[in-house]
């Protein structure tokens, strides 16, 4: 692991790769997380839900339930028609109104998806409330149900919600408006539909919450991404002032985008225990999490790319029909247009447009899923350029090199209102290539096809948008979402000189409370094990917006650093005060506030503190502590890139495909912690690469969802994954004071057309010249025979098919 | 109301003893009677592993397993791993190596690369990747997670998985008589 320059002032701490700070409770078994926490006077609920796509409820008796001498209440989304508000979609942008239902915690009338919550029982223990559930009969009136979403688009569809009158929410667009011109000036337009399907984020720990309500407050403790947020929204929903609730994110067992969301169960424990003034929890089981935290994907996409004969793109159109399912979730319909602003890729394209539209089916809702949105444009990118370079008669590597914006254009104005902050994608590609041996590798491939044994080799070179936001681009007039998007950081240095750091973001297994450890470390002249980092719980920091859109480090970890920063300006004043020494000349050097050129003369933080707490002796007019606060709202994005790739072979006699080789560079700007880094690009090319090869999230034409469990969705093991070759190079943003970016979703951003890629071109020869995930083995197997005209199934990028892929 | 059996279970060295349902299962005995929540649940189906406990020196998944059933047995948890403040060399190979993000999963891929290391000790990578193909994770992609295993193999101070061995524990009831009592 290498290692890169220190932080600005500090110890040198930054850029080393230190053991996590988390870990020892967590491989103890010490770790706290939302069901681990018992309450005194806990119910446990268990929530009734549709086993229909779509019906009218009819009837619900609940006598039966009511009846147990261990239930406490049953209740129905008729019964909590004093909730204020109902849950909340937080995408307003300008101009396009999107058709948004009432979304309750429990269904009102009719069901929409199977798993829409229908009824809640609360009992004394966990095992008597699933029993009393049970007894709950509903009974439904099924409604003709709407699963494809180019189905939901025609006249004449069932209606998700009658009310609309179409199952189409909105229609959004962004990019030139001469593309239709430039793409009939190209040579030639390829055309491809391709569809990036339905996944779950399957974070292992299912959802998890559990309410306390005490005497006018009201404490929920709910595994989140975004506790803050949670407290706002809800606040409106059940009526209850901010100051008198609190919302506590406890350990979190991995998030994805699944956990970054205000759900109905959320609102529907904390309202239990309001209304029974005792605590109420719940906790997803597996299946619960399947049937209704949110989805990710689910586009039909239809892409145009015109190109000169040379391999110059002129132009893309891009079409994304986004199946949002049932309802607005928070983010819901804004998830495809995140994407459009990185339809571009890494390439100077004249002309760029797209168009979305949205669509209601009886499903669980879409959300942000890791990566969210930018996945989806980053594989119909990618896949259009290898697909294009192939119809040309060209390298796919050439190709990517003659389009790429070159570094000395950076920063670049893409799209409307995006500029890319810095990037050098011929960097990042020639570094892969130097590790890969490609030459080689299309000999071997030659030599391999001879023997009827088909390899190939798939290049992702992508780039993204992270560091959610400026909050002007992002907001309310810009496009549109109702929130601010900056973060917040308080540092508190104790009299004692131990410090502690409050960030509003909320990890949820990134390694924050190292990274930012070793950034204040660095900047208040500490070490990582005196600086503790507190998150997730919104009464003991500042309001901070969460965890999400690979945004901690770029836009938390850069206002931690401003908070810091503040502390040893103080502190250097207090140290020159009392070394009778200019502020200028004080230094922060090996962790000692020290008079320049005069290393003997010199304070430790500790020193500095206690004379800050005790201030018989500190600049006249100077407040007392040593404790500083930062808000920072980011003047851009951040955008990282990188160069992916991926060898396999595929088996023409069963389909099944083998990933031997992944190797990839990654700049996400100088790095902070590089095991951190390496850590999330590994787990992000596997989410990636199971996108890609296995996981799908199935419903069959009446809206039954197949995939239900792990034993239906299948979640890549270690077995089936191969080692990973990562490298990294470091171009420094230049929007932030550390110059980084984010890594989160890089991998999984990067890695479902690497492999796309490479199962194409190991299938060419076959006459194979497209094909859509998942690449499990039944589908290549009837790609290849399509292409061979021997085809009698469904063909290759028929959505919906329901199979397993895993072991 | 379901009527309740007793079990006699030695966990992580201690004799406990309850009267329990006999639909109780083993994970939640252990998290909800013993307080002993570092045994996580994930899928409910034996798929995830996060409930891996050792079960008479065995990894089993805790999930699937009655309390009942473990009636006379020795169950160790990842919480009997560490020999007081020493970590057990898969705890100090998984913390050193970036094994855990999120730490829900990391328990029970402990508990299965301790039942790994006893039957295999000197594992080749892909040994160590298909013998935790029981055990899902999503953070890792498992690569610092199988680092982790063939360090912890070749650790000096790699001794036995748990805690030195207590006597066994006489079943209250016969074993495997209890369900349906």
């Amino acid at each position: 692991m290498s290692t890169v320059e220190a932080g600005p002032t500090g110890n040198g701490y930054v850029g080393q790769a230190i053991r996590r700070k988390e870990d020892p409770p967590l491989i103890t078994g010490k770790g706290r997380y939302t069901d681990d926490i018992v309450l005194p006077g806990q119910l446990w609920a268990a929530i009734i839900r549709s086993p229909e796509a779509h019906a009218r409820i009819v009837s619900i008796d609940k006598s039966a339930a009511e009846a147990r001498d261990d239930v406490r209440i049953v209740l129905t989304g008729e019964d909590m028609t004093d909730l204020q508000a109902p849950l909340p979609m937080a995408w307003v942008p300008p101009g396009v109104e999107i058709k948004t239902p009432e979304h309750w915690p429990l269904a009102r009338g009719k069901v929409c998806h199977v798993g829409d919550a229908v009824a809640v029982v609360v009992a004394d223990d966990k095992y008597a409330a699933v029993d009393a559930a049970e007894d709950v009969i509903v009974e439904y009136d099924p409604l003709p149900a709407v699963v494809d979403v180019e189905e939901a688009m025609k006249d004449g569809s069932p209606l998700v919600h009658e009310q609309f009158g179409t199952n189409i929410t909105h229609e959004w667009g962004l990019g030139s408006e001469d593309v239709e011109e430039a793409l009939a000036a190209a040579d030639v337009v390829v055309e491809r539909r391709v569809v990036n399907h339905r996944t779950a984020g399957a974070a292992i720990e299912p959802r998890a919450v559990a309410a306390d309500y005490r005497a006018g407050q009201l404490t929920l403790y709910t595994a989140t991404q975004i506790p803050h947020l949670v407290r706002l929204q809800l606040a409106g929903c059940l009526g209850i002032a901010e100051e008198h609730f609190r919302v506590v994110a406890p350990d979190v067992g991995g998030g994805f985008g699944s956990k970054l969301n205000v759900y109905g169960e959320e609102c529907l424990m904390a309202y239990l225990s309001r209304r029974l003034e005792t605590p109420v929890r719940w906790t997803a089981t597996r299946s619960e999490d399947m049937q209704a935290a949110v989805h990710g994907r689910d586009q039909v996409d239809y892409a145009r790319m015109g190109m000169k004969r040379d391999g110059t793109i002129v132009a893309l159109h891009a079409k994304l029909i986004a199946d949002l399912g049932a309802y607005q979730q928070l983010l819901t319909p804004f998830i495809p247009s995140f994407g459009a602003f990185v339809m571009s890729g890494c390439y100077k394209i004249p002309s760029v447009r797209t168009d979305i539209v949205g669509v209601f089916t009886n499903k669980f809702p879409t959300d942000a899923i890791r990566g969210a949105g930018r996945p989806e444009a980053t594989h119909l990118i990618e896949v259009m350029v290898d697909q294009a370079a192939a119809e040309l008669g060209l390298d796919p590597v050439e190709v990517r090199r003659k389009n790429f914006i070159p570094k000395e254009d950076f920063p670049a104005d893409v799209a409307p209102g995006v500029t890319y902050d810095s990037g050098d994608y011929h960097g990042s590609l020639d570094r892969l290539l130097g590790t890969l041996d490609y030459e080689g590798f299309r000999a071997e491939q030659a030599r391999a096809r001879e023997e009827g044994r088909y390899l190939g080799i798939g290049f992702s070179t992508y780039m993204e948008i992270c560091g959610l936001a400026p909050s002007r681009a992002v907001g309310p007039s810009g496009v549109g979402i109702q929130a601010g998007f900056w973060e917040s950081a308080v540092v508190r240095v104790h009299p004692s000189g131990g410090a502690t750091v409050w960030t509003g973001t909320s990890p949820h297994g990134q390694g924050h409370d190292t990274g930012f450890a070793q950034i204040v470390a660095d900047r208040i002249g500490s070490t990582p094990e005196q600086v503790e980092v507190i998150h997730g719980d919104t009464d003991r920091g500042p309001f901070g917006m969460g965890t999400y859109g690979s945004r901690s480090l770029a836009v938390g970890g850069e206002s931690v650093a401003r908070a810091a920063l503040k502390v040893a300006d103080k502190a250097k004043k207090i140290a020159a005060h009392l070394l009778e020494a200019a502020p200028d000349d004080i230094e922060l050097r090996d962790g000692r506030y020290q008079v320049k050129g005069s290393p003997d003369k010199g304070l430790t933080l500790a020193d500095i503190s206690l004379a800050a707490y005790v201030p018989e002796n500190i600049p006249d007019g100077m407040e007392p502590g040593l404790d500083e606060t930062n808000f920072y709202d980011p003047e851009n994005f951040v955008f990282p890139f990188g160069a992916h790739a991926a060898i396999v072979e595929v088996d023409a006699e069963t389909g099944k495909v083998d990933l031997k080789r992944y190797v990839c560079v990654d700049d996400c700007g100088p790095a902070i912690n590089p095991m951190l880094i390496d850590g999330q690009v590994h787990g992000g090319i596997v989410h990636g690469v199971a996108q890609a090869m296995y996981e799908q999230v199935v419903y069959d034409d009446t809206g039954q969802l197949v995939t239900g469990t792990f034993v239906d969705y299948a979640l890549p093991t270690a077995a089936e994954m191969p080692t990973f070759e990562t490298d990294r190079t470091e171009t420094p943003s230049p929007v932030n004071s550390m110059g980084v970016k984010g890594v989160g979703e890089a991998g999984t951003i990067a890695a479902s057309p690497t492999i796309v890629n490479a199962v194409t071109d190991a299938l060419r020869p076959l006459g194979v010249n497209h094909i859509d995930m998942p690449v499990t083995p039944l589908r290549v197997w009837q790609a290849i025979e399509a292409a061979q005209g021997r085809g009698s199934g469904p063909r290759a990028s028929e959505q919906g098919v329901p199979e397993g892929g895993a072991q | 109301m379901s009527s309740t059996v007793g079990v006699r279970i030695s966990v992580n060295g201690e004799v406990r003893e309850h009267e329990v349902e006999p639909r109780l299962l083993l994970v939640h005995y252990l998290r909800d009677r013993l307080g002993l929540t570092g045994t996580h649940v994930g899928c409910d189906t034996t798929n995830c592993g996060a409930c891996t406990v050792h079960l008479n020196g065995e990894a089993v998944k805790s999930c699937t397993v009655f309390a009942v059933q473990a009636d006379g047995a020795e169950v160790t948890t990842i919480e009997g791993m560490a020999d007081g403040a020493e970590l057990h060399p898969l705890q100090e190979a998984f913390w050193k190596n970036h094994g855990l993000q999120c730490g829900y999963c990391t328990p029970g891929m402990i508990m299965a690369a301790a039942d790994l290391l006893q039957r295999n000790p000197d594992p080749s990578e892909s040994e160590v990747r298909h013998g935790l193909e029981g055990n899902l994770c999503r953070c890792t992609g498992y690569q610092n997670i199988v680092r982790a295993v063939m360090e912890a193999a070749h650790s000096p101070q790699r001794t036995t998985v748990g805690p030195p061995p207590p006597e066994k524990p006489e079943a209250r009831e016969e074993v495997g008589k209890g369900v349906g009592a």
